[in-house]
């Protein structure tokens, strides 16, 4: 209670701020409009629908590349770390398009895909893939052997063993790296959006990049707090609730 | 099968241990780590293996469980070759080996599981026998990391004795406690070993230990791995561990191992 408290009066201060600095008239209010502007550009998107409708394209795109991207990365992540001859060639692919940033497939999708949705996609899914699996792989390889070979001793043949065992015992690497991984895809996703307009469907990135056409600042800021409402958002909802069964379980860490 | 059968269970098993030698290759050279080991051990006797680290008793329990192969000779557990690991011959680690992501109740149902002919009402019967004989059926529920290292063990002992193999292999599975917990389990170990008759065997750097726990101590020393003396300790039991007879034989196995040039510790 104390702390949300303290985490509201640091934000009603942060606005306060931004406030008195508009207020100060130091840079033009084209380039920095007041909170209450960008509050009522919030407020009248949300109330006409476009807020919604966006958002709902925008998490729609998210979700279902960052599926797809989950289904690919982690039996991927499971064989590099379990085969070498996967590690040396696909390991080594995934550790190299990791640090391509995602921006980077854009235009690759867009020559291969052109404007439709399908480049959107795969811009995200290329963005997931990797670093889950990165994560997957890592969190098989940190596992303690003597777990296997207890599992072994207790009858345990191997696809019992990847199931009931390895695959549990690398639950918290797991999250970790499908929380990366949803980080990245959301960042690969507003590149895209930012970069390609598309005709099936206006995603808070278009609103954005719309935003800065027309010069209409109280919308770009107003878009961008959106964005990372929902991203504080997803975290509580999709990750926190596992992190703390996992804190629990494992005794790891402090909430 | 009833429960009642299920928990009298097999009869413990006879271990032979024929000519068995293992070299393990390096990238820089090839340690010999057992030298023609062969031992014999009659249904339901406690064989405790002593020896300095290094000594392959280790490995020795591995190739008895099935973990690894051995280079030359077999190993044969009621006269049939041990060929994998199988759940007549469960082992107890010297770290706890469970699992974090498991309570301690599914931590004893994880072995049971894997054991056919069971409804799953029985094997939780089975499980909650098993945690009540190690004196944690309060801590059913408990997580791993809640539990002390002592209970761990107590939970480790379970998981081992649940699924009623006939033979209990432990990898110095008290050297991470401190001594008053030690002590506390050498008198549990014995007293479900009375109810439960099972074929032990139990590998420990600490004489002591052994000559509390053990119907016969092996002697091994080191580079390469070998058995050098057999003792056999006929005290009575419950042992006391801190009784004069046990410090007794403690001295005894000291000076023979020191004889074979390896050195343990009295009191570990």
């Amino acid at each position: 209670m104390r702390r949300s408290l303290l985490a509201i009066v640091f934000f009603v201060a942060l606005a306060a701020l931004w406030g008195a600095i508009v207020r100060a008239q130091i840079w033009s209010p084209v380039l920095l409009p007041s909170p209450l502007s960008v509050w009522d550009y919030v407020v009248n998107a949300g109330r006409d629908g476009t807020l919604l409708s966006a958002s709902i394209v925008t998490l729609r795109r998210l979700l279902s590349g960052y599926v797809i991207g989950l289904a690919i990365g982690l039996p991927l992540g499971l064989l590099t770390a379990s085969s070498t001859f996967v590690e040396d060639t696909i390991g080594v692919l995934a550790l190299g398009l990791q640090t391509l940033p995602s921006v980077c497939w854009v235009p690759l999708a867009l020559l291969w895909f052109g404007q439709t949705e399908s480049a959107m996609l795969f811009v995200v899914i290329m963005g997931t893939v990797w670093s889950v699996v990165i994560a997957t792989d890592t969190g098989v390889r940190t596992i303690p052997p003597i777990y296997a070979r207890a599992a072994r001793t207790m009858g345990s043949r191997p696809f019992h063993k990847w199931t009931r065992v390895i695959l549990p015992a690398s639950l918290p690497y797991l999250v970790s790296g499908m929380k990366q991984g949803w980080a990245f895809a959301w960042r690969s996703l507003m590149a895209a959006e930012i970069y390609v307009t598309i005709l099936t469907g206006f995603g808070l990135g278009h609103l954005l990049h719309y935003g800065r056409e027309l010069n209409a600042m109280d919308q770009v800021i107003g878009i961008m707090l959106v964005i990372i409402v929902i991203g504080l958002l997803a975290d509580k909802i999709l990750f926190s609730p596992w992190e703390r069964f996992l804190h629990r379980r494992w005794g790891t860490g402090k909430r | 099968m009833s429960l009642q059968e299920e928990l009298q269970g097999p009869p413990p098993a006879k271990l032979i241990v024929d000519h068995v030698s293992k070299w393990f290759r390096q990238k820089r050279q090839t340690v010999h780590a057992l030298d023609d080991i062969s031992l014999k051990v009659a249904e339901g006797e406690f064989i405790v293996i002593v020896g300095p680290s290094g000594c392959g008793k280790s490995t020795l329990l591995d190739i008895i469980a099935g973990l690894e192969k051995p280079d030359k000779g077999h190993v044969l557990a009621d006269n049939e070759p041990v060929l994998n690991p199988g759940r007549h011959r469960l082992v107890m680690f010297q770290e706890s080996a469970l699992f974090p992501w498991l309570n301690a109740f599914g931590n004893v149902m994880f072995g049971l599981k894997l054991k056919p002919g069971l409804r799953n009402s029985e094997r939780r019967e089975v499980a909650k026998f098993f945690l009540h004989l190690v004196g944690l059926e309060k801590f059913m529920e408990a997580n791993v990391h809640e539990l002390s290292g002592g209970m761990k063990q107590r939970v480790a002992l379970a998981r081992a004795l649940a699924p009623n193999p006939r033979v209990l292999l432990m990898d110095e599975p008290f050297a991470a406690l401190d001594a008053m917990t030690r002590e506390q389990l050498y008198g549990d170990i014995q007293r479900i070993w009375e109810k439960r008759r099972k074929t032990i065997i139990f590998v420990t750097h600490n004489v002591r230990e052994a000559a509390c726990l053990a119907d016969r101590v092996v002697i091994m020393s080191p580079t390469p791995g070998r058995i050098r003396e057999v003792f056999d300790i006929t005290l009575p039991r419950p042992r006391d561990f801190n009784s004069i007879e046990i410090a007794r034989h403690a001295s005894t196995l000291t000076a023979a191992l020191k004889e074979h040039g390896a050195h343990a510790t009295l009191t570990g």
